[in-house]
């Protein structure tokens, strides 16, 4: 297995006065290029965390990212977020959104007219272009996110950071994004890697689930690969067997072995 | 307001009963007279009640202040007295001696220079102060200390440095109007959610484009309500302090017609200065509404 994202020893203690709080301890995690990678958990193990020390906006206490061999220890569009709450800039319109991280990127490399097309590339793949001059307080929570998609894939990110995308979302919406999130994986190939507490959302998208236990101290518990061909299609997967497999597998995880403990 | 919808209705009646219902169903745009007359009601509702209390209020002062050996006079002497300065506010004789036009314009050129200077100084500080833990650690006591300073209290310490009325009477606004501004940016630099942080962050905008793209968005209606307060406050300040400098503004045309007991001009002048305070206050307004309509509705 080659690796392209390689999480080596991480270790993130948070300091309080004198109180220390070790939220992971020895986190290892090779990702390759293309995967598609889950970290599952309970609210409270520090996935979140984990993905900002991907990220860059907070530092590990011990051990380092690697992005393609070479450590990665500050933000960059390398490593675009999706953010739970989408995070759009109010005062801007949705094509300003996504415009403002494309002009960054490629302030060097593409011409205005370009960036103006790949702008307006990155919200047809979200199918969001019919929206570009409204602003995130005119549309609905589905739209917000996808724009957010959109704002993060106009980066060109070598790997895709999902944040519980579709955490904030109702059903419906949710699985109708996860569908244009598995169509835009297939189709662009990115390495994603994803923080949900959705067992099912985890063993639908995923190449690989990355099972964390409570922590504090949390540790990665499991690895489990999902053996199943894309494109996977939601209701045959309903009675797949190899589906239901590692649903089981995740849920025994979570509800048996590391059963969540209300932190006291 | 049911007024509009059961005209609709009146309308699209009459077209249901010869043809299909359901082409009667279609919204039709009320005529433009119609836009017209409702747009006069609905103003009429918002001037009518404040024009009647004043009606009111003028009725009362002026039965108080009829009588003979009466201190203050009524609004009929008011206007009888001061007709010659409201129907010629251009007038210029010289001197001190001048319509009440050249006293307002005089008293706004000192406040938009001291509100300026005090808009862009307290904007930056705020920023500082709103940014760096040690920045505020340092100063925000300071300024707790030094707002309550009240304005005229700075004027004696103004003349002395300046020694000159106008530089001091606009240190005096400049002053009093600082700190609101200072205070109001600094917390709306404090509350930036860390998502735009955050988004800025893995965009890698520099501190730059951080500044003109993230920050002074996000802040901008907290900033808006210290620039708010703050042209309240130099308005307030300026009638005071040149009561004091003396010259041509309209506190000291009040204090001059005080001292030559034309009770009537001074009435005349405090109703110029409210309309003057309350327009500044809107327009402050207004230009807050235009900037931050993205960021008030998110």
């Amino acid at each position: 297995m080659t690796a392209y994202l390689k999480l080596d020893h991480i270790d993130k203690i948070f300091t309080r006065g004198a109180a220390t709080t070790e939220v992971l301890k020895d986190i290892n995690l090779t990702i390759e290029k293309g995967q598609y990678v889950s970290i599952i958990g309970h609210s409270g193990c520090g996935k979140s965390t984990l993905l900002n020390i991907i990220a860059g906006l907070t530092t590990a206490t011990t051990g380092g990212v690697l992005l393609e061999n070479r450590e990665v220890n500050s933000p960059g569009p390398d490593r675009a977020v999706v953010f739970q709450n989408h995070s759009l800039l109010p005062w801007l319109t949705v094509y300003e959104n996504v415009r403002l991280g494309v002009d960054k990127v490629f302030a060097k490399t593409k011409t205005k007219a370009e960036r103006d097309a790949w702008v307006m590339h990155n919200l047809n793949l979200v199918q969001m272009a019919h929206a570009r001059d409204k602003r995130p307080s005119e549309i609905s929570g589905g739209m917000k996110q996808r724009v957010g998609i959109a704002r993060a894939l106009a980066m060109e990110p070598k790997v895709l950071l999902l944040d519980e995308p579709f955490g904030a979302l109702d059903a419906l919406t949710r699985a109708h994004l996860q569908d244009s999130v598995m169509a835009l994986h297939q189709k662009l190939g990115n390495t994603i890697l994803m923080i949900t507490h959705d067992v099912d959302e985890a063993v639908l998208l995923s190449d690989r689930i990355v099972m964390m236990t409570n922590g504090p101290s949390a540790r990665i518990g499991e690895v489990l690969e999902v053996p199943l061909a894309r494109p996977r299609k939601r209701l045959e997967l309903a009675t797949n067997t190899t589906y239901l497999k590692c649903r089981q597998r995740v849920l025994e995880f979570l509800y048996e072995r590391h059963r969540f403990v209300e932190a006291a | 307001m049911n007024m509009p919808a059961t005209k609709i209705e009146v309308e699209t009646a009459t077209p249901a009963a010869t043809a299909a219902p359901v082409v009667a169903m279609t919204p039709k745009r009320p005529p433009r007279s119609e836009a017209y007359a409702r747009m006069a009601r609905e103003t009429a509702v918002r001037v009518i009640p404040p024009l009647v209390v004043l009606a009111l209020l003028t009725l009362v002062w002026e039965l108080v202040c009829r009588r003979a050996g009466s201190a203050l006079p009524p609004p009929s002497r008011v206007f009888k007295d001061t007709q010659e300065l409201i129907f010629d506010p251009f007038f210029d004789h010289g001197g001190i001696d001048k319509g009440l036009f050249w006293h307002l314009s005089a008293s706004l050129q000192r406040v938009a220079l001291g509100y300026s200077l005090s808009a862009i100084a307290g904007i930056a500080l705020g920023v500082l102060v709103g940014q760096s833990v040690w920045a505020m650690r340092g100063l925000d006591p300071l300024f707790q200390v030094l707002r309550t300073i009240p304005p005229l209290a700075w004027l004696p310490l103004s003349l002395a440095a300046f020694r000159d009325g106008q530089p001091s009477a606009i240190f005096v606004i400049f002053i009093t109007s600082i700190w609101p501004i200072i205070i109001n940016t600094a917390v709306g630099i404090r509350n930036i959610p860390q998502d735009y942080r955050n988004v800025a962050a893995v965009v890698q905008l520099n501190p730059l484009e951080f500044f003109s793209k993230i920050m002074i968005p996000a802040a901008a209606p907290y900033i808006f309500t210290g620039l708010r307060i703050g042209i309240g406050l130099s308005w307030l300040a300026i009638v005071a302090a040149e009561m004091l400098i003396g010259g041509v503004g309209i506190g000291f045309f009040i204090w001059d017609a005080w001292n030559s007991s034309h009770i009537s001009e001074i009435i005349l002048a405090l109703f110029y200065v409210g309309i003057v305070g309350f327009v500044l206050d809107r327009l402050i307004a207004g230009l807050g509404k235009v900037v931050t309509r993205g960021t008030a509705t998110s």
